[in-house]
């Protein structure tokens, strides 16, 4: 199994985006995947900007995949996606729009974990339509993802979410503006103020959600490190990392040392993650829950 | 009775059982969608929804009056039940259904194949935003008409109708939905069912309603949800609806227990070339179903004369069943925050 970097979930300064990637060239992950995934108001790297970073980690050794928005809605969102696809050759995509681009492109694509694919036929169509991997829904078990990987009639590549905060809703709200009482068109780009999105506890503290603009995380991680033999018994080829404002490095050299074997050095999980770990979706349980791995 | 001038947009209205079906008909309905009693429903709620034999008497009702029925097949099929959902498919073809709406492209693609004539819907579940991802739907399956997500402003909806041949319907009135439909595992985050798998959003049986003295807390599978003191109207524990902590503010962080109420906007929804207004509710009373009904369709009637201004005897009654007793445009209007 390789490991694979996501997208940036986060809106960062541009000098902040361009020093994490940099960083990024020398860790242990096979394929980046570049662009903005929330919101098309947040522009400190525009496309340009992501096709340039996209060559030179090329250059370094690295797949680089450039990913559709999950929300396409302005026709400047489509034609920024149409020139990612023809001039860096894959895209993710995590709506139609973008399956209906890189079909006419004819390019192949991965398909994201918001095209909902449930189950072998959609798999299928999918595979035929030019999807070379496919992320599960995050919140298939992994008995469902087994089901559907014994429905499809093709073998593809298999990626899963293996560590992060979990993108869990998209809004044509933005939250982060509603919390500054501002809106949405009028933003003042607070996003860049919250670099791992903003904390949102129930009225007892207990964290539950993370607001980042218009999508709604977890607020626990979502972490698959204990659970290594069973995502390789699925036969999953690619785990991925969601990038946060620190600890990331760490995080990529954890997992990476534990695919090499299970190591007897200690991880400190609670000071990269202090909202805690959870693994539930994986289990078929709610995803907030934890379960332990004897 | 309806109007059937060809300019007006459909009047699409949701029936959760024959008695609301029925209300809907009668109240000037053009066509009510709804579901089976299984887990093919993304309003898969006890004690709601279709079997086959009343299926048929819904349909014969609605058809004798020269009205529509569309089925709702529009969750995604669990891998190892897809037959499942190609039987609810099946039967829908059978039963002699107006049109399914679907959200799986693997159903899609099993529904174009097995019933070519059986005309297809792309339900909001598939989360189709722009004309590229309707298109999509078109060329593969040819669908007839798609369901937008209600996050859409109107110049982006007209964006879509200029650049598709497909028919487009979106949302005039009910619950709000603030996340994009198709897009939001909240509730499985929280519970381990949520409406793309169980058809299902913060289920009813993971609800507590805690009274504590005068005060009140609802919770979802424990999560505390919201709390109550004395004489706050107490609103089902929709886990996008509570009010949580964020930095320090206590607030209603996602939304409102509000209603969506497009009424003031439809000339301009006729205008932009939008083909049925679509009412959400398929878990309300036949009361609430017949109510709605009969003030969208005076509405619509009323939409087309350049006159038009929304009559207060309306927004009365939508505002008598409506959420929290609150309503809002939405994502029509731009500054919504």
């Amino acid at each position: 199994m390789q490991l694979t970097l996501g997208p940036l979930l986060y809106y960062w300064s541009r000098q902040a985006t361009l020093d994490f990637y940099a960083a990024a060239a020398d860790w242990d992950v096979e394929t980046i995947y570049l662009g903005e995934v929330v919101c098309a108001r947040r522009h400190e790297l525009r496309t340009a900007d992501w096709l340039a970073l996209g060559s030179e980690l090329r250059q370094a050794g690295k797949n680089i995949v450039y990913c559709s928005q999950a929300l396409l809605e302005s026709s400047s969102d489509l034609s920024s996606l149409r020139r990612f696809a023809s001039e860096g050759g894959i895209l993710e995509a995590n709506d139609l729009g973008a399956v209906k681009i890189a079909r006419d492109l004819q390019i192949p694509y991965v398909a994201g974990t918001h095209l909902n694919i449930y189950n072998g036929a959609t798999l299928d169509w999918h595979q035929q339509a030019g999807a070379t991997r496919w992320l599960p829904p995050l919140e298939a078990s992994q008995a469902s993802i087994a089901a559907t990987l014994l429905e499809a009639t093709q073998p593809i590549q298999t990626e899963v979410f293996a560590h992060g905060r979990l993108p869990l809703a998209f809004s044509a709200r933005c939250f982060t503006a509603r919390h500054y009482d501002l809106s949405k068109d009028a933003c003042e780009f607070k996003c860049l103020e919250h670099a791992d999105g903003q904390l949102l506890n129930t009225r007892e503290g207990q964290p539950f959600l993370r607001l980042n603009g218009i999508q709604t995380q977890s607020a626990a991680c979502h972490a698959l490190i204990n659970d290594l033999a069973s995502v390789r018994a699925l036969g999953v080829s690619h785990l991925r990392i969601s990038p946060q404002a620190q600890f990331t490095a760490d995080i990529i050299a954890a997992y990476a040392a534990q695919l090499t074997g299970p190591t007897a050095s200690a991880v400190d999980w609670a000071r990269f993650n202090p909202e805690g770990l959870v693994n539930g979706y994986w289990h078929g349980e709610a995803g907030i829950r934890l379960e332990e791995i004897a | 009775m309806p109007s059937l001038a060809p300019q007006l947009p459909q009047l699409i209205c949701p029936a959760g059982s024959l008695p609301a079906l029925k209300a809907a008909i009668n109240a000037g309905a053009d066509a009510v969608y709804l579901g089976f009693k299984n887990a093919t429903n993304a309003r898969n709620f006890a004690g709601l929804n279709f079997t086959d034999s009343q299926l048929k008497t819904g349909i014969e009702y609605a058809q004798s009056q020269a009205r529509e029925v569309l089925i709702a097949i529009n969750t995604y099929p669990q891998a190892g039940r897809t037959a499942e959902w190609h039987r609810s498919i099946d039967a829908a073809a059978d039963l002699g259904a107006n049109a399914v709406i679907l959200a799986d492209l693997g159903l899609l693609e099993y529904a174009t194949r097995r019933h070519p004539n059986l005309r297809r819907h792309l339900s909001v579940q598939g989360s189709a935003t722009n004309f590229e991802a309707v298109n999509l739907a078109y060329e593969h399956f040819g669908v007839s008409r798609a369901v937008l997500p209600r996050v859409l402003t109107l110049p982006q909806i007209e964006y879509v109708i200029k650049n598709t041949k497909v028919e487009i319907e979106v949302f005039g009135f009910g619950s709000l939905c603030v996340m994009a439909e198709g897009r939001c595992i909240l509730s499985s985050y929280a519970t381990g069912e949520s409406p793309n798998t169980h058809g299902v959003c913060s289920p009813a049986s993971h609800v507590q309603w805690l009274p504590k003295g005068d005060t009140l807390d609802t919770r979802l599978n424990g999560i505390l949800i919201d709390h109550f003191e004395k004489g706050e109207p107490a609103g089902y524990p929709t886990l996008c609806k509570g009010r949580f902590e964020v930095d320090g503010d206590t607030y209603y962080a996602m939304e409102e227990p509000t209603s969506l109420n497009a009424l003031s906007v439809l000339p301009e929804l006729m205008r932009i070339g939008v083909k049925a207004i679509k009412v959400e509710g398929r878990q309300r009373s036949p009361a609430y179903v017949g109510e709605v009904t009969a003030t969208l369709r005076a509405a619509i009637d009323a939409a087309s004369d350049p006159r038009y201004s929304v009559n207060p005897a309306w927004q009365q009654a939508l505002g008598k069943v409506s959420e929290g007793h609150q309503q809002t445009l939405g994502a029509y209007s731009r500054p919504w925050r």
